[in-house]
This record gives structure tokens, C-alpha cells and sequence, in this order.
């Protein structure tokens, strides 16, 4: 039986001691009316060897693109060490760390990723993660609007990446907060603050933006302060080792100024793309809000010896104790990802994610230059941007990227249906696993394409 | 040691850094970081011995028996792990078209059927991350479909005292205030205490079945009549899927909206925390408020449903497609199993909770209810031993360990004093079980005999018992070197 031990003489002694004639008489408190038939839906087991077979005909059915997709979820190398250290059992196969003796492994290792998510964002504490970016920028929502005596408003930028600003409606829609939508400018692609938002508990500054768009974090968090309101940061943090830590941002960040919060997700570190998970969410904020913060929370201490050891800490903000009262839900979180995150912060360190992401944005930049002197094509905003840039088209997107699969290249993202007024709008990024010869294969593919539709355009019927 | 204390400036494991650097002249300088953020600097070599280093203060269910109960710590095949990690899975971007993963989309849709034939509901959807996002998107279906019907005096959630922690706080994130209700001398709902509380106010009930204590609610039929007469729908908490697998269904027992932690039925990793998954499962009536994205199959080509399919849908929530990976994992299990391992999963976690259930009455151990058959779990309370010995059960707890064995699940749930909840789950042999039950039998006895080593334990783990006070007085959540 797989992964069932028992043998026949198991089972009889084992129905002797509990002085039961047959298993199925230890369902006897179950009405009989509610028992299960044979199950319609699930086919017969199969032997490892044949699930093995099945699973790599459809591994190499899905195959290896060449993708220039970012939007959120980057392609980053991944050093071979972390994922054979984090899939080892003691890691692979441990509960949560409630029996901290028993688990200062873990518990010792999210320590030193809270450290390391700290030293990134500048701020002064970080929880053990939540789902991913999109949840946690929920949460981030949630956790401002608690901090915030009166108001129950919270300013979402519409540069925020519009799955994030739906995740965010669904967690807190039935809280009976408002999240307003801010515009941007359509030559520069920054955020505009309103001249007039009455009061809110929160401002979502994210950077770079959806559209890779630097925004002007120092006069948003500034102004957000002016107002009364929290600044929460929505970050990439490979960007992190060159663009300025949230606890930085604003002109007053060492008077306690600088963002609150900070969330993001935590994929670009070290975490594969694997259609969709899983990654994990992180959240940081300053010190005056860790009772505030959701998700579990490590904490250094001693033991009866006086040795130092690890252990959760405020547990009552937590539902297990808290219940109804807890400032979040979320119990199991993303613990497995973070033990790879931290060894992949560890294994780059400050110049190794510099510059993973100094090579990305390069990459970018040379792409974008290639992409912009072809025809048709064009920058869709005038600021600086970082690892990921919009580029216009004056063809239908989902026809070129179509176009582009044809040869193995998935060309970026169509974000024409989200941001109509942009017209043919592709999202487009670049990190450090592309090298100069993708780059140039890419950039003949479109000239190619885009000259080819300009002559023999496309008869609308064949489509 | 911290991996910070290997650092060393300069220090660099090499082979992981890109070739070349690139310019980031054109970037306002502004906004650029002013210091370089202390990340440790380290050899490649100091990252692996650290970290393997750090494993092995672990216990795991690959070195230990871990009977933790309401955990479902059972044996996580590895052949899960190798086959959701092939290259061309791990390689795929998220966003990329459905054409480009129809083997992926074909796995997740074969999944999406088997857990609704498993769990006898009309449709599922795997968005959730793990089982308390899973009660979110039930709670939220529910208060859609109320909402839909124009029926939004219905603002109260029904939920037993011995309901888990993420229960009552999920459903105050949909909005709702929490009723709780009673627990009778047997273990089940208290079915006049029930009665009482329902009325024009009831948006539903959050049960899980068996419970908690780990004793299957009799009166279920009851149960689901009162709360759907007074117009309200009953949740069903997937927690304790394990009992009941190929046994009952929840959509039998009448359950409108259920989760189902993949991560203890389905056998999935934990992680050290996570990740879970948590994908629920509804009722024909809840059907149009499911979660995106979920996988649909149109004459054998799948996709991701959006917006346009669901209109309806209470949303997202996640940027991309939940876990993933983890789900592939539960799909590789569910193959490996197949129908008849399913059929044998509550069977054989049954035969073991019920046999180390008679073993350790025989030992002298109280049962929290001894008038019932254990489920896949059941409740030892050691009040008694406790008011004579001063020992408690967070001291067994802490002796069981010593003994190389992880401990049962303590203080949980909060209503059965002194209370250690154990599910051995089907994947652990009689030999191992035995063991257990000698180590519990010697712990008894050092209790009786000499109470101060059982509250001094654990004596061999890398850390004495740690002071949970301090941590939270002095807290210490970062490390900052002393200059
Ligand atoms: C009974 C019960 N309900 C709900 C949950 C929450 O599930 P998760 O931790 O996956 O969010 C748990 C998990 O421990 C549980 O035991």
C-alpha cells in the first residue's frame, strides 16, 4: 500500500488491543446513510515510475521560452546550493516552529531573514513572511487603516499593478474601507497626488511602479506624512541593493520620517517562477507599529542556561491566541520560500544583488533602445525607469506577441486591456539571465514582424 | 552563530554574481541608495555548512515521529517534490499564455476534478494559499451570496468554542460579528445552544468533522438542518480531512462551502511554516462567487478563468495563480495514491489513532472522551497527573522531545484542560507507535517519581527551555551588532 506500513499481522493485532473486529467497524459513529461510495474521478494509482514518466511528457510538452515577461515575477538565476539545502528534510518536513527547542533551525534562520529584510528596506522590524506581494500589500492596507485613529480611507495609485489593487479589493472590501484610485500622468507615468483627498489612513507608493516608472517616492512620503497618513511602500527588493531603502524615503526620514510600512514580494529572491508559486509575501515596518503587524514574528531570547536561542514572539496579536480579535487570519505562511530567500541574500550579498540588478536594468535599457529605433515602436513615458519599461506599438500587441511565441519568444506582457488609453501596450523586462545575443534576437524578431504586418497586413477575417 | 558572523567585507561567493556590471547612470541620483545594505558578504561554502548546520537543529517527520495533532504530519513522498520541480515547471512565467502550459493547466485541472469528487462538491477553486486564506474566500462566497440575494441582515457567524483560531478571525475579515457556542460533556455542538442562536441574523456556521477534540459530530444531519432552516450555510473546515477521506464527503453531510488544507490531506510539505494550500470547494448555489483564477477545460485545450467567466466572483487572492507549485505537489500524491490509496488514507489514520488511543488507556492515560471512537486524532488530558505531580502538559511536551519524539499538539483546543492532541496519522508503522507509547509510559513514571526533571526538560535539544517572556519584554527581532 503506498506509504502505508501495515502489514496483515499489523492490522489484526493492532484491531485485537482496540478490541475492534474490523477497521471499518471504528467508523461505527458515522450514520451509515453519509458513508462514501467508490470514488468516480480518481483514476487508479500508478507506481513512481510511471508518474515520473507522465509528469516529464508534460514538463516537455510546456517547455523553455525565451521570456522577457516581468510584471511582478522576475527570472532571476537561482545558485544550485539553495534549493538542495531548503528541500532537505529537517527544513523540507518540519511543522511551524511552536516547539521552539525543537526547532531552532528554522526559528534561528527566519531571525537572520527578518535581519537581512530590515537591512534591505531600512526599516527597524520585519514578520516571517505572508502569502505573496499582492496579499501583503492587503494586509499592509488593512494595518494602516488600523494605525489610523479616524479615517478608513486608503489612496491605491492606479501604477499600482492592477492584480495587486484586486487582491486588495476582495481582502478588505467587506471591512467597509474605501480604497481611492490615484491617476497618472500620461507623459511621465508618475503617479498624480490630488490637490484635495480629504482624509485617508494610507498611501500606496510603489517603486518602481507596474509600468517600471520611478516614482517621486521623497515628495509622496512626505506628503503622505503631511497629511496625517501612513506611507506603505510597495517594492521589488532586488531593486532594493541600488534604489533607496523605504525607511530612507522623504526629506524628513532621519526625524522618524521615511516610509511605515513596506511590502513586496519576495519571488526575485530565489524563488522560480513555477507558473504562478510558491513565493511569499514580506512585510517591514517601523518599530511603533510591530503590534499592528500580522503574521508570525521571531524573537531572540535565552534559555534556563542563559544560552540565546529563538523563539515566536507576540503571539497575541495572532489568531491562534487573539481569535476574533487578531490582527490577521493568515497562520501557515510562505516558510519554506524564505528559508531559500535567505540563503540567496546570503550567497549574493550586497554586491552580488547589486549587481544582478544594475545587469537587469542595463538589459532593459539596451532592449528598449533596440526596440524604440524600429518602427512602430515607442516609449510609452518619458521618466527614468528601472528593469522593466512599457513600450507602445502601433500594431495590435496580442498579435506580435503572438508572433513572437512563434519563435520561442515571449515578447512581454499586453497591458492594453488594463490601461486602454495607452493604446498597444506591452510591458517588457529584462533581467541578468539574458544575454546580449537574446537581446539582439528578440529585437530582428520585431523589426521582422512589424515590417512584414506593415506590408501584408493581416486580413481581419483570418484571424 | 549567525551568517552574519561569517561576514567579511569583501567576501563574495563568486561563482553566483553576474559576469559583467551595468550602468545605472541614467538613474536620478536622487533616488538611488545611499548605502549599500548589510547583507552578509560570504563564500558560497560558509552559506551551505550554515545552513545545512541549521537543519539539523530541526525535528522534521523525515527524522522524527511527529504526532501533532490538527497537523497532519504525515510521510511527504518525495517523489512530490522532484516532480513539481522539473525544469521546464519551474521555468515558466506566470503570465505566460495557456498555450504555453497546457501541461501544467492539464495537472491542475485533473486536480480541481479529483478534490471535488473526493470531497463531493459542485466546484472548486485552488486560488487560496493555505487553509485560513481558504476560510476567507468561503466566508466571503457566503456573505456574496447572501449579498446577492438582497439578504444582508445576515451578518453573524456561527462558530464552536472549539473551532481553531483562524475561524472566528476569518470571518471578522469578512466583516462579520462571531457567535460563539458550546461544546456538550461528549464532545459535540451543543445542538440547543445551537437552536438558540440562530435566527434571522445567521450567515452561517464554521464547523470542521470530526472535531477539533477529535470525535466525529453525530448529530451532523441536526446540525445542518437547524442552520439551514434559519436560512444561514455551513462551512466546513478541511483541517481534518484526513479522518474522513474516501469515507464521507462533505458535500454529503450537506456542507455548502468547504476548505481543504492540501498541506495535511494531500500530504504537501510544511515547510517550517508553509506553504499550504488551501483551495476551496462549494456547493452548486455558491458556484458563480468562486475565486479566480480556476482551471476550465474547453474541448481539451485549459485555461485560466478570469473576470469575463466569473463576473460574480467574490475576486482574487493572489497576484498569480495561488500555490502553484504546492498544488502540483498534491497532484503528483493524488496520482501516486490513486482511487483506492484514497480510500485507505482515513482507514489506516484511524486504525493508528485508535490503536495508540487503546494503548495508552491500558498505560493509564485519561482520555478526554473515553465514551468515543478516536477519529484520525483524539485528546489525552493530564489535569490529574498535573494536580499531583505539578507537572503539566507543556512539561510532557517539552519531555517527549528528550526522548526523540516531536510532541502532540498542546492547549489546543483550549477547552479540554492540560490537553495533548495526538494524530499519529496512516503513514507511521506499529513499531514506531509502540515507541511512542513506551516514551509516554516513562514519562509518567519520571513525573510521579521526580516531577522537577520532567519540568526541567528538554535536556538535549541545542536549547535548555527558552524565556518566552523576555522575548516579548526585550524584543530583540533584528540583529544589530554591539560596535
Ligand atoms: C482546525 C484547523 N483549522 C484551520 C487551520 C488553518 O490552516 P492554515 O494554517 O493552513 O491557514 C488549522 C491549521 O493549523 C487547523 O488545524
Amino acid at each position: 500500500m503506498p506509504f502505508i506500513p501495515h502489514t496483515e499481522e499489523d492490522v489484526s493485532a493492532m484491531l485485537g488491543a482496540i478490541g475492534a473486529a474490523s477497521i471499518e467497524e471504528l467508523f461505527d459513529e458515522i450514520p451509515p446513510a453519509l458513508k462514501t461510495g467508490k470514488l468516480k474521478d480518481v483514476p487508479d494509482g500508478l507506481p513512481e515510475m510511471a508518474v515520473a514518466r507522465l509528469m516529464q511528457e508534460r514538463a516537455s510538452a510546456d517547455g523553455f521560452w525565451s521570456s522577457f515577461i516581468g510584471a511582478g515575477v522576475y527570472e532571476h538565476h537561482i545558485p544550485a546550493a539553495i534549493w538542495q539545502i531548503t528541500t532537505r528534510g529537517e527544513f523540507y518536513s518540519a511543522y511551524t516552529p511552536y516547539q521552539a527547542e525543537a526547532s531552532q533551525g528554522t526559528l534561528q534562520l527566519i531571525y537572520e531573514y527578518q535581519t537581512m529584510m530590515t537591512r534591505l528596506t531600512g526599516l527597524d522590524v520585519s514578520n516571517a513572511s505572508l502569502y505573496d506581494g499582492a496579499s501583503a500589500l492587503a494586509e499592509a492596507v488593512l494595518m494602516a487603516v488600523r494605525s489610523h485613529k479616524t479615517s478608513r480611507r486608503v489612496l491605491v495609485p492606479k501604477t499600482v499593478h492592477p492584480i495587486y489593487r484586486r487582491v486588495v479589493d476582495t481582502t478588505v472590501k467587506n471591512q467597509g474601507i474605501e480604497l481611492v484610485e490615484l491617476a497618472y500622468d500620461p507623459t511621465t507615468g508618475h503617479t498624480v497626488l490630488p490637490a484635495d483627498p480629504g482624509s485617508f489612513a494610507g498611501l500606496v507608493i510603489p517603486q518602481p511602479n507596474f509600468f517600471g516608472v520611478l516614482e517621486d517616492v521623497h515628495a509622496m512620503t512626505d506628503w503622505a506624512h503631511d497629511k496625517g497618513a501612513l506611507a506603505i511602500a510597495l517594492v521589488n527588493p532586488t531593486t532594493l541593493a541600488v534604489l533607496e531603502a523605504p525607511g530612507q524615503w522623504g526629506s524628513r526620514s532621519n526625524q522618524g520620517g521615511g516610509a511605515d510600512i513596506a511590502v513586496g514580494e519576495g519571488q526575485p529572491l530565489g524563488a522560480p517562477m513555477a507558473s504562478g508559486g510558491p513565493y511569499f509575501g514580506f512585510m517591514c515596518c517601523r518599530q511603533a507599529f510591530v503590534r499592528q503587524m500580522p503574521g508570525r514574528i521571531v524573537g531572540r531570547t535565552v534559555d534556563l542556561d542563559g544560552k540565546p536561542g529563538f523563539t515566536l514572539t507576540l503571539q497575541a496579536r495572532e489568531q491562534h491566541i487573539r481569535r476574533s480579535k487578531a490582527t490577521s487570519n493568515i497562520c501557515t505562511n510562505q516558510g519554506l520560500v524564505v528559508t531559500a530567500a535567505t540563503q540567496y541574500m546570503a550567497l549574493l550579498g550586497p554586491q552580488g544583488l547589486a549587481k544582478v540588478a544594475s545587469v537587469s536594468h542595463a538589459g532593459t535599457v539596451a532592449l528598449a533602445e533596440k526596440l524604440a529605433a524600429i518602427p512602430g515602436v515607442t516609449r510609452a513615458f518619458t521618466s527614468p525607469y528601472f528593469h522593466e519599461v512599457v513600450l507602445k506599438l502601433n500594431d495590435n500587441a496580442r498579435d506580435v506577441l503572438r508572433a513572437l511565441r512563434a519563435q520561442g519568444i515571449l515578447g512581454g506582457l499586453d497591458i492594453s486591456g488594463w490601461y486602454p488609453e495607452l493604446g498597444h501596450a506591452i510591458l517588457v523586462c529584462v533581467t541578468e539571465t539574458k544575454t546580449a545575443a537574446d537581446l539582439d534576437h528578440y529585437a530582428q524578431h520585431m523589426e521582422r514582424i512589424l515590417s512584414k504586418r506593415r506590408e501584408a497586413p493581416p486580413c481581419a477575417y483570418k484571424n | 552563530m549567525l551568517i552574519f558572523d561569517h561576514s567579511r567585507p569583501g567576501r563574495t561567493a563568486t561563482a553566483q554574481l553576474p559576469a559583467a556590471g551595468g550602468s545605472l547612470d541614467d538613474l536620478p541620483a536622487n533616488l538611488r541608495r545611499r548605502d549599500a545594505p548589510a547583507l552578509p558578504e560570504v563564500s558560497e561554502l560558509d552559506v551551505v555548512r550554515h545552513y545545512t548546520r541549521l537543519s539539523q537543529k530541526n525535528f522534521s517527520i523525515d527524522t522524527q515521529f511527529y504526532p501533532l495533532g490538527s497537523c497532519t504530519m504525515k510521510y511527504n513522498p518525495r517523489a512530490c517534490n522532484s516532480l513539481a520541480m522539473l525544469p521546464q515547471f519551474l521555468a515558466r512565467h506566470p503570465a505566460s499564455p495557456d498555450e504555453t502550459g497546457q501541461g501544467f493547466l492539464t495537472s491542475m485541472f485533473e486536480l480541481q476534478e479529483m478534490l471535488k469528487d473526493v470531497t463531493g462538491m459542485a466546484g472548486v477553486s485552488m486560488a487560496p494559499m493555505a487553509g485560513a486564506h481558504g476560510e476567507f474566500a468561503g466566508v466571503a462566497m457566503i456573505r456574496a451570496y447572501h449579498d446577492a440575494r438582497g439578504d444582508t441582515a445576515r451578518r453573524e457567524m456561527i462558530v464552536p468554542d472549539a473551532a481553531h483560531g483562524t475561524n472566528p478571525a476569518s470571518a471578522v475579515m469578512c466583516g462579520y460579528t462571531v457567535k460563539e457556542i458550546p461544546t456538550d460533556a461528549s464532545g459535540s455542538i451543543d445542538l440547543a445552544a445551537l437552536r438558540a442562536a440562530v435566527g434571522p441574523q445567521t450567515a452561517g456556521l464554521m464547523l470542521t468533522n470530526p472535531s477539533t477534540l477529535g470525535v466525529f459530530e453525530k448529530t451532523i444531519a441536526d446540525i445542518q438542518k437547524i442552520v439551514h432552516d434559519a436560512g444561514g450555510l455551513l462551512y466546513y473546515d478541511g483541517a481534518n480531512l484526513n479522518a474522513i477521506l474516501g469515507k464521507v464527503r462533505p458535500g454529503d453531510m450537506g456542507f455548502d462551502v468547504i476548505h481543504m488544507n492540501l498541506h495535511k490531506t494531500f500530504s504537501t510539505p510544511h515547510g517550517g511554516g508553509g506553504p499550504g494550500a488551501g483551495p476551496v470547494g462549494v456547493a452548486e448555489r455558491l458556484l458563480p462567487f468562486m475565486p479566480i483564477p480556476l482551471v476550465l477545460n474547453e474541448n481539451g485545450f485549459y485555461r485560466l478563468a478570469t473576470e469575463a467567466d466569473l463576473p460574480q466572483s467574490i475576486g482574487r487572492m493572489s497576484a498569480n495563480m495561488g500555490n502553484a507549485g504546492v498544488l502540483m505537489r498534491a497532484y503528483v500524491y493524488a496520482r501516486l495514491l490513486g482511487r483506492e490509496g484514497m480510500h485507505r488514507v482515513a482507514e489506516y489514520a484511524t486504525l493508528n489513532a485508535n490503536y495508540l488511543m487503546a494503548r495508552l488507556r491500558e498505560a493509564g492515560f485519561d482520555l478526554a472522551f473515553p465514551e468515543r471512537r478516536a477519529s484520525h486524532e483524539f485528546i489525552v488530558t493530564l489535569k490529574k497527573l498535573k494536580d499531583t505531580t505539578g507537572v503539566s502538559a507543556m512539561d510532557f511536551a517539552k519531555r517527549l522531545l528528550d526522548y526523540g519524539f516531536h510532541a502532540p499538539t498542546t492547549y489546543f483546543p483550549m477547552l479540554v484542560p492540560e490537553c495533548l492532541l495526538i494524530e499519529p496519522t496512516e503513514t507511521e508503522s506499529r513499531e514506531t507507535l509502540d515507541g511512542f507509547v513506551e516514551a509516554m509510559i516513562t514519562i509518567k513514571r519520571e513525573a510521579e517519581t521526580s516531577p522537577d526533571l520532567v519540568k526541567g526538560a528538554p535536556y538535549s535539544l541545542p536549547v535548555r527551555r527558552l524565556d518566552d517572556v523576555r522575548a516579548a519584554r526585550e524584543l530583540d527581532l533584528a540583529y544589530k551588532p554591539t560596535a
